[in-house]
């Protein structure tokens, strides 16, 4: 079996100092393979949201190590971190997160902006990527003009723009009804299956955690259970 | 290179996208960049026309009169004119002199058929018509003849022309000047108004015939002389200076009871004068453009704040510090320079429209509109790096969650 793609060893998180400090993460151990789609529950205040910043090399631990893809993280600086989740990694967040007033094809080509490409390269690959999550012919309209559920398509896009290895998406059916919830999970496990990328998804609705392959139950800044039930990648039957 | 080519990009969408609050954030800019330039320019224009006023006074000339200073010096008794004498011995015993012209002075009323004009006669040689650098409209200046014999023959100025001839050819009519009937044989270039009066406003005679007929004696009370323009002006007036205390008798340690005027001098003295009041006017204008530089800053701040979400994503997609600093830092210089631009504009119409009202020329200086232009855009770096560096320091995950 290849090395894991994320690997945490020990990891805490400490917010604040002397008394009123508070222990998020409690001594974290977790490994995540490449090409699994991770659902990540647990109460408010479990410290899943932590983990989510940890692992999308936008915070760092306190304390143990943090390897992805084999690099330590902890020990990188904030350009470093800036520039492993420009090559690496994509983000789709509960709140869209979308530029306004700009139109969905700008907000796809963002990334690419940062990564230097060319004008050509980027209105073809923030094209392809709206094909992909079918909102070709709405590209020129601002998220004012798209419902919830295109603008999350919107940011999907976004993120898959830049073929990341590690797409995070933080409670990504939340600001939506559950039509519009099980289309985005219909798309996210799509592309989990369709192009092997790796999906961690924090979420508290388990119909929606059931579309992963992985759940980690998180309970008091620890993992309290980790569910592969789903490992064969059976994708769960619409209930409606 | 290519992430200063990205951040020019996103800063002209993020001005495209805000219209009206870029506009306002700017106008602090623009209005201080009009300002400083409109008052700069009309201030050149200023002080052009006070140099060309006093140019056509007759460049690089010394004038030379009795008494101290301006006035005739304290009480004690007037210190004497000078005579002929005085005017031979300048021309022949200074280096570097062009002409020397004696001038003797009065008012008289210039009579021709029914009209009739009061001016100034001055009675003096060729050589003021060199010295002045006048030609003429018509006609022709006196010969040395008409001069040694001072001949009842005058030139006359356009003013005097205008009122005595209106529409006809003076040349070869007679006037009566006071008691005086005099052949009119040539008519001066018009020049206007010059300094404080009209210099068109005179009759010009030979020297013999105003002293004799006029003034009835043979003092001078004004020698003009023009200074070669190999020469240098002071060291001319000096030598003149102890020439003429000698020949006045002037002990040593006493004053001089005559004084030079070098019109170069008051040309001088009076466009530097001029030239303090531009800059001073400059500096007032620029006050307010630094005023405009902190308006960039106190908007681009607020930008930050309202824009915090924003930042943060950019920073989660992978933006780094550095480029999301540059990327404020841009849009402010960027902001500051289209401010700088329109001022410019404005600046340029409100002169075109005010030079003419206050009746001083257009003089489009390219210098003071680039270092305007280069100021704004200074400005814009300078201000808008506290509010970039507050956006650049911000932590992508607070940033995410404000609200």
């Amino acid at each position: 079996m290849a090395e894991p793609i994320i690997q945490l060893r020990g990891v805490t998180k400490t917010f604040g100092t002397g008394p009123a400090a508070f222990q998020a993460l409690k001594g974290v151990d977790l490994d995540i393979e490449a090409g699994d789609f991770v659902a990540v529950m647990g109460p408010s205040g479990s410290g899943k949201s932590t983990m989510m910043n940890i692992l999308g090399c936008l915070d760092v631990p306190t304390a143990g190590t943090f390897r992805f893809k084999g690099v330590h993280v902890e020990q990188l600086d904030r350009d470093q971190r800036a520039l492993l989740r420009r090559r690496y990694l994509g983000f789709v967040f509960q709140g869209f997160n979308l530029l306004a007033r700009t139109s969905a094809l700008e907000n796809v080509e963002l990334p690419l902006l940062y990564r230097g490409e060319d004008k050509k390269m980027r209105r073809e690959a923030a094209m392809a990527a709206l094909d992909k999550v079918g909102l070709l012919q709405w590209w020129d309209h601002t998220p004012a003009e798209l419902s919830g559920g295109q603008q999350q398509r919107v940011a999907i896009a976004r993120a898959l723009v830049t073929n990341p290895e590690v797409l995070l998406a933080d409670e990504p059916t939340g600001n939506l009804d559950t039509e519009r919830s099980f289309e985005i999970m219909e798309l996210l496990s799509g592309l989990n299956r369709d192009s092997g990328i790796t999906i961690l998804m924090v979420t508290h609705e388990p119909d929606m955690a059931a579309f992963a392959r992985t759940i980690i139950h998180f309970k008091d800044g620890l993992v309290e259970r980790i569910d592969t039930s789903h490992r064969q990648g059976m994708v769960p039957e619409k209930v409606s | 290179m290519k992430i200063l080519g990205t951040t020019v990009i996103l800063a002209f969408r993020e001005i495209r996208r805000h219209l009206m609050r870029s506009f306002l954030t700017t106008l602090g800019i623009v209005i201080g960049v009009a300002a400083v330039v409109t008052m700069v320019t009309l201030g050149n224009g200023a002080t052009a026309a006070v140099q060309q006023q006093i140019s056509s006074l007759g460049a690089n000339i010394l004038q030379i009169r009795p008494g101290q200073g301006f006035g005739r010096g304290g009480g004690g008794p007037r210190p004497p004119d000078f005579d002929m004498a005085d005017v031979e011995a300048i021309r022949e015993q200074i280096e570097g002199v062009r002409a020397v012209a004696p001038q003797a002075q009065t008012t008289a009323t210039a009579v021709r058929n029914a009209s009739n004009w009061q001016t100034t006669v001055t009675g003096t040689t060729s050589d003021f018509f060199i010295a002045q650098q006048w030609t003429l409209q018509g006609g022709r200046m006196f010969t040395p003849a008409e001069e040694a014999a001072g001949k009842s023959v005058c030139v006359i100025g356009n003013t005097v022309r205008r009122n005595l001839f209106q529409g006809d050819n003076p040349v070869g009519e007679r006037v009566r000047i006071g008691d005086v009937s005099c052949d009119v044989i040539g008519v001066l270039q018009a020049r206007g108004q010059g300094g404080f009066q009209d210099q068109d406003d005179v009759v010009i005679a030979p020297i013999k015939m105003v002293q004799r007929r006029f003034t009835g004696n043979r003092d001078i009370r004004t020698i003009t002389v023009a200074v070669d323009d190999d020469y240098d002006n002071a060291t001319v007036q000096s030598s003149i200076q102890d020439l003429l205390r000698e020949r006045r008798r002037i002990g040593p340690g006493e004053q001089d009871n005559f004084n030079i005027f070098d019109t170069r001098q008051i040309s001088e003295t009076l466009s530097g004068t001029t030239q303090i009041l531009t800059m001073v006017m400059g500096a007032v204008a620029a006050v307010s453009l630094l005023v405009g530089g902190i308006g960039i800053m106190n908007i681009m701040l607020v930008s930050v704040t309202e824009r915090t979400r924003e930042i943060g994503i950019r920073l989660a997609i992978g933006a780094v510090g550095s480029e999301v600093l540059l990327q404020f830092l841009v849009e402010a210089v960027v902001l500051a320079c289209l401010g700088g631009i329109i001022g410019l504009v404005i600046a340029l119409v409100a002169t075109l429209i005010v030079a003419p009202i206050i009746q001083v020329p257009f003089i489009f200086d390219p210098q003071i509109n680039l270092l305007a232009f280069f100021f704004s855009a200074a400005i814009g770096v300078v201000f808008g790096y506290f509010p970039a560096r507050r956006a650049a320091s911000l932590n992508p995950i607070d940033a995410l969650r404000h609200e």
